[in-house]
């Protein structure tokens, strides 16, 4: 019994003496790891796993068979790829516009009359709704038989546009009800970023007599710098995670005019008539060559501010 | 995996048991001893309709058979158009819905679907003639039939008549009629290509009227190429009714059924589509005699015709476990009296697919049945994205709604289905 | 203040001001608006064409109760509460931890333990579907809520450690240094020390995730099927293809839809921005 017990008490308190001495070092680690874990298995892993992926062909039913760049290959001579290509740079620019269009409607309710927060909140709105809702109510909007742009335009006696019946104008159409949210988005940023404007300096410059474009310009957007990195973070990973809008407003099409590759990726793999799993990770990895991109110059520029501090 | 949608077995077959009585009888004689153990059923048909149908058919199932414990899933019917990858692949059932044509390909190609070729032999082919092919694939069976329905013109008679028209015989009387009604300020036919599909349809009508069954069947099948003077002909046979403004403006934006109104209301005078049209433009307030049918009519004079008439089908997965009684209820669903009962107008209003049913006593169905019985003798195909493979479907459809709205895109549009072709029959 | 305070300007410009304000609101809404009115019209209104006039009777309760009685709808939404809460506390419970790790610890990979977050937060998800699809196949939680909680958790633990860490770098450091000084453990300064400071992050991100959640469409298509686990997002889309051209139904459906989130913002307003705009001020 006592020698049972002794060696036990001893490894015990072996044991604290060790957690003690080091516990500042391991306590990170345990409190980590859940989240690690949890991230590696479902974030990281799987960005890997893409890649090989990208080098089968399979059918996500049969066995895969290992076919190299194959799917690089015909990825480089499929013209559907490059539209979405094309609209996925078209997302990328024209989602910017969310920012200056939110600078705008945040200038223009930056006051202080009465039912203004209300006012706030209510621009704010389109945010919070799902994109498969704005995307409905969007349709709708461009309905050509009753949509309501189409009942607007007659009032000009402009013809009816049928936007998302029409390769010209679709991507634009779902562009545009995109932007709705977006603004609203960048819209709060920057009534945030407005509270911060420091007011000595705008008295500083009305007394250098700058106002109105030229105070804009010179010393209320620099100040601006923080909420603008951040609107720009969004908007572009937004740009590029676009899929919901275009899902619910055109399926893609008319003709598979409207994709952009995230929906293109995900009709090729697991759509009703897609068993290309080894194609359609190819794609992702091409759309997350492009992310890499931003990615990068995001850590770049966090890494220096972390430095700078 | 999936929540279990568990019938109520007792409260149904309570419920059914009047209208079981006799066909139960009929069938237990076929059969000496009732089966035992277990059955699961994974099924798509998930509108109240067919859900009825197929509960129905289970408690019939099991009224003749009380000690087998069947296990019904329903599933909707989109979703498992995908699910059904997942479990065939992980946790198959014994008997699950799918489709005919080359769309069961790929499962069978997989080693997904069991071999049924003996469930075939006798009596049941020679029943089942009409659609036997469809379930065919290299000589061997793989499924079983338990619905189909026609396709064909379905038109406002009272607009025909208003305007001394009568049902095409040919090409030429066609485009005559049309022209008569665009004259008029009426568009000969809606259609919603918003989801490609029903722009296949006329793909598959010219086609087989231009070039014929055995033509339209090898194009299918990627023995003909797309770049074929035969196909440039069916194009071209299209193009006349697209450049007559035949179609209704817009058709990109619709579905099938957001172009229902335009026949209602109407500003369109046909709409070429399946039987199941029918009950919409029912509802929406046609009746029998504003609402009829016509064969599609002949373009190349002494083609045989043929016609579209998708089948809708059961299979056992391989990896079942109870494939005798899936077996036996394979045969229990084609069998003549439960064709009649579950075809019928109240249940499913479509064609029974065994011979010795009786078709139900409704107008469309009957006009149906007799075309395909007796007005298709080129052959019966299954629909463009059944017949073709599922890729060459999604990028041909894409290409028929392309041509629809740009048919100057024509030979661009040919040269990409042809590489399709190349690639995707290899 | 930037631009001059209204009370400072003319009085023409302040009435302009003051009208112009319903007038953009109601502009921005239009849209909105345009579903909400169609919601309470009765069906006879879309079948004679009437789609922007006054409603022809008030058939509100009509379709409302339609959608609560006679459709899937209410077990969407309730698929939707059980796949947003848990995912909810997942994420706070794990990324309170790792931004607590990453935020007050000095070690060597900190930064990159960090940017490994950020940089599997930027990621656009699409690339993870076919891997997830499988991994998800794989654990048998295919078309079942707990599948698709788990990812989103994961998922989300990155812009959630983003935000924490951030927020526990902002608080003073000496607290802690004086907890450790009197012996207190790791364990019980995250819990008595940090963790009451953190409320404030902790509640932002609460809104701000059920929002994002909430409003998920792509992964509820991806990882489930059907009614039993599909939320609200993508049962919209199933009751909408039901109720095709029925755009009274469609519209009340989709208000109900939502609903949630949207009742979550104008509760939580003030949590619901300070997480958003977290960064825009420096």
């Amino acid at each position: 019994m006592t020698q049972a017990t002794l060696p036990d008490t001893h490894a015990d308190r072996g044991k604290r003496s060790f957690w003690r001495r080091n516990q500042i070092a391991i306590s990170p680690w345990l409190f980590l790891a859940p989240g690690v874990i949890f991230f590696l298995i479902y974030v990281i892993f799987p960005v890997f796993q893409s890649f090989q992926i990208s080098t089968l062909r399979w059918d996500g039913l049969g066995d895969p068979e290992y076919i190299g760049l194959e799917n690089y290959r015909e990825l480089w001579d499929d013209p559907a790829f490059y539209v979405s290509l094309k609209n996925n740079v078209l997302w990328l620019l024209l989602y910017l516009l969310a920012i200056p269009a939110g600078l705008f409607i945040a200038l223009f309710l930056n006051q202080t009359v009465t039912g203004i927060r209300l006012y706030k909140s209510l621009f704010f709105f389109p945010f919070v709704i799902s994109q498969v809702v704005v995307g409905l109510v969007f349709t709708w909007f461009y309905d050509p038989t009753f949509g309501l742009l189409n009942v607007m335009l007659g009032w000009f006696g402009l013809g009816p546009i049928n936007v998302l019946g029409d390769p010209t104008y679709v991507t634009y159409g779902i562009i545009a009800a995109g932007l709705w949210p977006q603004t609203a988005y960048c819209m709060i940023l920057y009534l945030t970023g407005l509270n911060g404007v420091n007011p000595e300096q705008i008295e500083a410059g009305r007394l250098d007599n700058a106002r109105g474009w030229r105070m804009l310009w010179h010393i209320i957007i620099p100040q601006l710098k923080p909420a603008t990195f951040i609107a720009f973070v969004v908007t572009i990973i937004g740009a590029l995670r676009s899929f919901d809008l275009i899902s619910v407003m055109t399926n893609g099409g008319p003709f598979g005019e409207s994709r952009v590759l995230s929906f293109y990726m995900f009709e090729v793999a697991l759509s009703e008539y897609g068993f290309r799993m080894g194609y359609g990770a190819a794609i992702a990895v091409v759309l997350f060559l492009i992310m890499l991109i931003f990615i990068a110059y995001f850590l770049w520029s966090m890494y220096r501010e972390t430095r700078g501090r | 995996m999936v929540s279990k949608l568990k019938t109520s077995l007792a409260a149904l077959g309570l419920s059914t048991a009047l209208a079981t009585s006799m066909v139960s009888g009929a069938f237990a004689a076929a059969h000496e001893t009732p089966l035992t153990g277990d059955l699961v059923i994974f099924s798509d048909m998930s509108n109240p309709a067919p859900r009825a149908v197929m509960e129905g058919m289970v408690a019939r199932f099991k009224e003749m058979n009380p000690d087998l414990n069947i296990e019904l899933t329903i599933i909707d019917r989109e979703a498992y158009k995908t699910q059904i990858r997942n479990f065939l692949t992980a946790n198959s059932p014994d008997v699950a819905n799918w489709y005919a044509g080359n769309r069961m390909a790929p499962y069978v190609d997989a080693g997904l679907f069991e071999d049924i070729s003996d469930v075939w032999e006798g009596d049941m082919s020679e029943n089942l003639a009409s659609t036997k092919g469809a379930l065919t694939i290299d000589g061997k069976q793989y499924g079983v039939p338990y619905t189909y329905y026609q396709w064909g013109v379905y038109y406002r008679k009272d607009i025909y008549d208003q305007y001394g028209l009568s049902e095409p015989e040919d090409w030429e009387t066609l485009k005559s009629n049309c022209q008569t009604l665009l004259d008029n300020g009426v568009k000969c036919f809606t259609i919603g290509t918003k989801f490609l599909w029903t722009a296949a349809g006329w793909f598959d009508y010219l086609n087989m009227r231009t070039n014929g069954f055995d033509y339209h069947m090898k194009l299918t099948a990627g023995e003909i190429p797309w770049t074929d003077e035969g196909v440039k002909k069916t194009f071209a046979n299209w193009r006349e009714l697209i450049d007559m403004g035949a179609y209704i403006d817009n058709h990109t934006a619709y579905s099938w059924q957001e172009a229902l109104p335009f026949m209602l209301n109407g500003e369109a005078a046909a709409y070429l589509m399946g039987n199941f049209a029918v009950a919409p433009m029912r509802e929406g307030g046609l009746t029998d005699d504003q609402l009829d049918y016509y064969q599609f009519p002949t373009i190349t004079p002494d083609t045989p015709k043929g016609e579209d008439a998708p089948t809708d089908t059961f299979h056992i997965p391989s990896s079942a476990k109870n494939k005798e009684n899936a077996k036996a209820f394979l045969k229990f669903v084609t069998s003549a009296e439960n064709q009649t009962l579950i075809n019928a107008g109240d249940a499913l209003g479509q064609l029974p697919v065994n011979a010795q049913s009786s078709v139900d006593d409704d107008k469309f169905l009957k006009e149906g049945f007799d075309v395909l019985s007796n007005k298709a003798p080129g052959g019966i195909a299954q629909f463009f994205d059944r017949d073709a493979p599922a890729e060459m479907a999604k990028v041909a459809m894409e290409g028929f709604q392309e041509f629809m709205v740009r048919p100057d895109n024509i030979d661009r549009i040919l040269d990409r289905l042809e590489n399709a072709r190349e690639r995707i029959y290899k | 203040m930037f631009p001059t305070p209204i009370a400072k300007t003319s009085r023409s410009w302040q009435l302009t001001y003051q009208s112009l304000l319903p007038v953009a609101l109601i502009l921005w809404l239009l849209p909105l608006i345009s579903i909400a009115v169609f919601s309470i019209k009765p069906d006879a209104d879309f079948t004679s064409g009437n789609y922007w006039g006054w409603p022809s009777s008030f058939e509100g309760i009509t379709n409302y109760s339609k959608v609560f009685f006679e459709s899937d709808m209410p077990r969407y939404l309730l698929n939707s509460v059980f796949i947003t809460v848990p995912t909810v506390l997942g994420c706070i419970a794990l990324s309170a931890m790792t931004g607590f790790a990453l935020g007050i610890y000095r070690f060597r990979s900190n930064l990159w333990i960090f940017f490994m977050f950020v940089a599997g937060n930027f990621v656009p998800f699409q690339i993870l579907m076919v891997p997830v699809r499988d991994l998800t196949l794989n654990l048998g939680l295919y078309n079942t809520k707990t599948g698709l909680v788990l990812f989103h958790i994961a998922f989300q633990t990155g812009f959630c450690t983003l935000f924490m860490r951030n927020f526990i770098r902002a608080l003073p450091f000496e607290l802690i240094e004086a907890a450790r000084v009197e012996g207190v453990s790791e364990w019980r300064i995250f819990w008595f020390v940090v963790l009451p400071l953190m409320k404030p992050a902790l509640a932002a991100l609460a809104v701000l995730i059920f929002t994002f959640i909430w409003n998920d469409y792509f992964w509820a298509v991806v990882l489930t099927q059907g009614v039993e686990s599909q939320p609200v997002t993508a049962g919209i889309t199933s009751f909408n293809a039901q109720y095709r051209a029925a755009y009274h139904l469609m519209s009340a459906g989709s208000i109900v839809a939502a609903l949630p989130p949207v009742a979550m913002f104008f509760l939580m307003q003030k949590h619901f921005i300070a997480g958003l705009t977290l960064g825009a001020v420096k």
